[in-house]
């Protein structure tokens, strides 16, 4: 009844006007004004990069510049230790990825399948860790370095980072998600435990590790804090630190701090670009865990 | 054969000692976190402890120091701009948090849709994300320079007043807000993203069926389901909106007049420009216990109010 009293009503209703229609989906209006003031701050640095000295400091701005003066970058990347702070920040990232792989992976396998004397103690303090803002430690640690004799140098920046609580926790977990059978007939076959883990658990692993490369290099590549404290040598410097002084050395000339800018920012930004689909799922698995 | 003959049964079962701890699961335990333990030992364990002694000391980094016992927190008590330090944290916190979480929401649920364009607008929002936070504060300083930056230029071609920006030091704080949305965004949106892509299809259908509106559909679906999600975006960019230090450094130095000088600036001053150390190594307990009470308020709250399927 009240099935058939709806239609009748539906059908006494005057039939709906057409709407009119956009050839494209409305949501474009939304999201068109925000990808641009998104992207703003970004399409002006490039602009400015590419503008003479002039032209990068006057008002009414040049928002077109006369030319394409790539000769900015050429003239920032001879003035500063441009090289110097490319090698820094590669070799900064990279050894603390390659630490972080090999020594949480280490821990992550033995807090994830071998019992051992103090495992669950030391694994709540791993935890614990967790929680511990790096601003307590940054004190602490310099003193530390400072006495291994490290300040000033590469090796300092890399050494207390070549290991990570997060990187321990987030492998074991991954890794007790493994099925546990073909560990148990690789071992029942005589092979060792380093063997097990280096030919069944990682190769199974690999988005986990993955993520955690990721991770690591993001942070080492943009790391600024620990660097300002420990670096003093300007051709020791990694990039971010270097071009935080490029600030000050060139105020004068924004079209070459821009340049800097724009070079320093291109590695992470083209890596992102090729492996956008590695990166989001490694932040998304940081949220989710 | 004759060796064979010549070893007891129990001995013939039994390796010998060496091997059988080498061997055993205790050993191989440790040997495979022992870097890991030795690393986060002198790099964590050792510098928490060392920090609390610091704290307690007067040190200027240089001279070993004395102890002071609990002097530094208490003038830290007294601290005047200690104090306004962290009213400029608790209010960028206070702002940023709640600002780029619903930003982030609205800005998923737009995202999260198949049109033309899609991986387009996605990776805009993305890229700032991978920007680091030294490029961040170049740009913005340069965006927001009062004369040649291109914010003033814009409110200038549609008639509006001039301002001063990060130079105002009633209007400085808010900058930085602006500033690290921007660049933060892109990590919320992809977590609300993965979240809003875990919800199933036909959950939205149901209710869809029983008559509900996109926007009920959305308070009573959806935005329970994105709990855990909203949830750890609460607790994490609480955590770094307290620990705010890189762009702080890179745009305004705390100023002007101290108006953003937050307490990891703060610490920051007093450790490695002024040598404090030790009120340095009390700043950051400070902070440090602040961070946890807040999480664990936040956990609490979260723990009663968030609904986890699985």
């Amino acid at each position: 009844m009240t099935a058939t009293a709806e239609r009748l009503i539906t059908l006494d209703a005057p039939p709906a006007k057409p709407r009119r229609r956009l050839p494209f989906s409305p949501w474009h209006l939304v999201l068109a004004p925000i990808a641009l003031i998104m992207l703003i701050p970004l399409i002006w640095m490039l602009i400015l990069s590419l503008e003479t000295s002039p032209e990068s400091q006057s008002f009414p701005l040049v928002v077109l510049p006369s030319g394409l003066h790539f000769h900015n970058y050429v003239q920032t990347w001879n003035a500063e230790p441009f090289g110097d702070w490319f090698l820094n920040s590669a070799l900064y990232s990279l050894a603390t990825v390659a630490g972080n792989l090999v020594f949480c992976s280490l821990a992550a396998y033995a807090f994830a399948r071998l019992k051992f004397f103090g495992r669950d103690v030391l694994f709540v303090v791993l935890l614990a860790t967790l929680m511990v803002p790096y601003q307590v430690l940054l004190i602490p640690t310099f003193l530390i370095v400072k006495h291994l004799g490290m300040v000033d140098s590469v090796g300092g920046l890399i050494v207390p980072n070549l290991c990570s609580a997060f990187g321990i926790f987030m492998l074991r977990q991954f890794f007790r998600t493994l099925p546990i059978e073909l560990e148990e007939a690789a071992r029942i076959d005589g092979t060792s435990r380093l063997g097990i883990l280096v030919k069944i658990v990682l190769p199974l692993s690999l988005p986990a590790l993955a993520t955690l490369a990721i991770i690591q290099f993001m942070w080492s590549w943009n790391d600024f804090l620990w660097p300002l404290i420990i670096i003093d040598t300007a051709s020791h410097a990694p990039l971010q630190l270097g071009l935080s002084t490029l600030q000050g050395a060139h105020r004068s000339h924004v079209n070459l701090v821009m340049a800097g800018t724009v070079m320093s920012q291109i590695p992470m930004i083209a890596l992102f670009l090729i492996a956008q689909r590695w990166f989001i799922r490694s932040i998304a698995f940081t949220g989710i865990k | 054969m004759t060796a064979l003959a010549e070893r007891s049964p129990a001995t013939r079962h039994r390796p010998p000692l060496f091997k059988r701890i080498a061997g055993s699961e205790h050993f191989a335990g440790w040997a495979f976190v022992m870097p890991a333990v030795v690393l986060i030992a002198v790099f964590m364990l050792i510098p928490i402890g060392w920090s609390l002694l610091l704290s307690l000391q007067a040190n200027n980094l240089l001279a070993p120091g004395h102890y002071v016992g609990l002097a530094n927190y208490k003038a830290l008590a007294k601290d005047a701009q200690f104090k306004s330090a962290i009213g400029h944290t608790f209010v960028y916190t206070v702002i940023f948090v709640p600002v780029s979480i619903t930003g982030a929401l609205a800005l998923a649920v737009a995202l999260n849709r198949k049109i033309r364009g899609i991986r387009f607008y996605r990776l805009a929002v993305f890229i700032p994300l991978v920007t680091s936070t030294v490029a961040t504060g170049i740009l913005f300083l340069w965006l927001l320079d009062p004369t040649f930056g291109l914010v003033n230029y814009l409110l200038h071609e549609v008639g509006l007043p001039q301002q001063q920006f990060l130079q105002d030091p009633n209007q400085a704080l808010y900058c930085i807000v602006a500033m690290t949305v921007w660049s933060w965004l892109g990590f919320d949106v992809i977590i609300y993203l993965a979240a809003l892509q875990g919800i199933p299809e036909d959950l939205l259908e149901a209710s869809q069926m029983d008559g509900a509106s996109r926007w009920s559909t959305f308070r009573s679906v959806v935005l329970p389901l994105l709990g855990p999600a909203t949830l750890f975006l609460v607790v994490w960019s609480t955590i770094n909106a307290l620990q705010l230090f890189d762009e702080i450094y890179v745009t305004t130095r705390g100023g002007p007049l101290g108006s953003t000088t937050v307490i990891v600036y703060y610490l920051y001053q007093q450790a490695f420009q002024f040598f404090n150390a030790g009120y340095g190594a009390a700043i950051a307990y400070v902070l440090f216990v602040a961070v946890l009470i807040v999480t664990l308020i936040q956990l609490w709250i979260g723990r009663r109010r968030v609904y986890y399927t699985s």
